[in-house]
């Protein structure tokens, strides 16, 4: 089969420099090891991507900010916390308080994982301060620190799958099932992401985070990570004086922990399965359509090759954008279980061989995955799912 | 480097919109050309100083120019960057426009 040249260094974990050709090892998923200086050496960093034409004008109007919409849909979505949150707080301690904190932590912390998305990126809203404003609260929601994943991100987005440059890889190869099934609920992300919170803020950062995040900006990191525990000393504080749990329960960090199911249950098949270091978002990228509720939830993620190829345009643009350009990418998954038949069988083939990953087919009206954006074809034996 | 510019033909003014930027190359480097709403003609730098994305493809919003890619943020109109991950200010060049074309000003090598 021909297959792109990074496709097939990384999946025989061969690549060659020069003369030089390293023996198969392990993935190194660290900024700072072995498959981060590959990387660069290889092309792979920081590297031209393919990307479908669309005209000027017409990616133009797409690109087009608006803050209405993003309005609306904050305001719906601020309603909905203060009303399951103040049924939760109503009903307990009986049981009747369950389906409310369900529902709340839904909304708290999958909710906010789309709206530290698309504000970070700027382009929920056409005013500034309202995705500054958002991005901030959301990201206190779902513990990211907003200077650390703002250029976290930035870097997703620059190398995306880029084994040693991305950071934001889910399903790490060969796959740990048993650390995938824990994060459905969890604490211990949570414990961690307080610790380094706790750590930022003493000023310190780790050697993998000075990599990607601009000296100028470290001050931001640390004071925001003072500010964030302030507020969870002030949390304590109320929950002391109230002689109650709800405010712990409904605010900081605990809310991630019953509430993220869902983000992670989506955001899951965004990259899950597929190509490894390749320059191509059709591979390496999942589009999968989804119901309004999920996608009022997930801020239109969904339309994931899409975002990747034009990140600047936004979210309630995403559903117009997969018009125009499916005929060049594939078919998007039907449904999310219809993804996850696929995704689950390929995950659990990669915990046992981590070469194997999944080349989904484009329609006859696309453009071929091209070669030579992957430096020039090779013919290798690799595993594909379909 | 001397202060001597010497003016290059970029583009004729039909060919950018209002409130919009065009990319060409002078003289082996990628320049963008941007229409103010107000019809004034701005040059920058043509690649984003934060990864060298085309700024050309990016979306023009008053004064601001944002980069296609991640977001960064400059006024083209005097090249400051306007915050992360735009850090590194654009350079900016002199335009001027006689019957219909764009010209850019480059500073001659001394």
């Amino acid at each position: 089969m021909l297959l792109p040249n990074a496709m097939a260094a990384d999946a025989a974990c061969l690549l060659q420099i020069g003369s030089e050709t390293m023996k198969p090892t392990a993935r190194d998923y660290s900024l700072i090891g072995r498959n981060a200086e590959l990387a660069v050496a290889s092309g792979l960093a920081a590297a031209e991507w393919y990307q479908t034409d669309i005209p000027r004008s017409t990616i133009k109007a797409l690109m087009k900010r608006s803050d209405g919409p993003a309005v609306r849909d904050t305001l719906i979505w601020f309603a909905l916390l203060a009303g399951f949150g103040a049924g939760a707080w109503y009903f307990w301690p009986s049981a009747w308080s369950i389906p409310f904190f369900l529902a709340y932590g839904v909304f708290y912390a999958s909710a906010a994982d789309s709206r530290w998305h698309e504000c970070g990126h700027g382009t929920a809203f056409k005013t500034r301060w309202m995705n500054d404003v958002v991005y901030h609260m959301a990201s206190f929601m779902i513990l990211r620190e907003p200077t650390i994943w703002r250029w976290s991100h930035t870097r997703h987005h620059t190398d995306t799958i880029i084994v040693g440059r991305d950071r934001e890889i889910f399903g790490r190869r060969p796959i740990d099932f048993a650390k995938l099934i824990l994060s459905i609920v969890p604490v211990w992300n949570v414990c961690k992401a307080v610790y380094n919170i706790a750590s930022h803020a003493t000023g310190r950062l780790t050697a993998e985070e000075k990599t990607f995040i601009p000296e100028m900006e470290w001050s931001k990191v640390y004071r925001d990570a003072r500010i964030w525990l302030l507020i969870y000393a002030g949390i304590i504080a109320l929950a002391v004086v109230l002689q109650s749990w709800m405010p712990v329960l409904l605010f900081g960090p605990v809310p991630k922990i019953y509430g993220h199911w869902l983000a992670y249950y989506l955001g899951v098949l965004q990259h899950a399965g597929l190509a490894e270091d390749v320059l191509d978002h059709r591979l390496n990228s999942r589009t999968v359509y989804m119901n309004p509720v999920l996608r009022f939830a997930y801020w239109n993620m969904n339309y994931h090759i899409e975002h990747h190829m034009f990140p600047m345009v936004p979210y309630h643009k995403l559903p117009e954008l997969h018009e125009i350009m499916k005929a060049d990418t594939p078919p998007p998954d039907k449904s999310t279980f219809h993804a996850y038949r696929d995704i689950l069988p390929v995950l659990w083939r990669q915990s046992k061989d981590p070469d194997y990953f999944l080349i989904r087919e484009l329609p006859p009206t696309a453009k071929p995955y091209r070669s030579d954006l992957h430096g020039g074809p090779v013919t290798v034996n690799v595993a594909q799912a379909s | 480097m001397s202060n001597e510019l010497t003016w290059h033909q970029a583009c004729n003014s039909d060919d950018v919109d209002l409130e919009d930027v065009l990319g060409v190359t002078i003289a082996g480097n990628r320049v963008a050309i941007y229409r103010s709403p107000d019809d004034r003609f701005y040059a920058t730098e043509g690649l984003c100083t934060h990864e060298q994305v085309k700024l050309e493809d990016g979306l023009v919003m008053d004064d601001i120019i944002e980069c296609p890619k991640h977001n960064g943020r400059f006024n083209y109109r005097t090249g400051e960057a306007r915050g992360a991950p735009a850090c590194i200010n654009l350079r900016t060049m002199p335009t001027k426009v006689e019957d219909g074309v764009v010209y850019v000003g480059l500073a001659n090598a001394g």
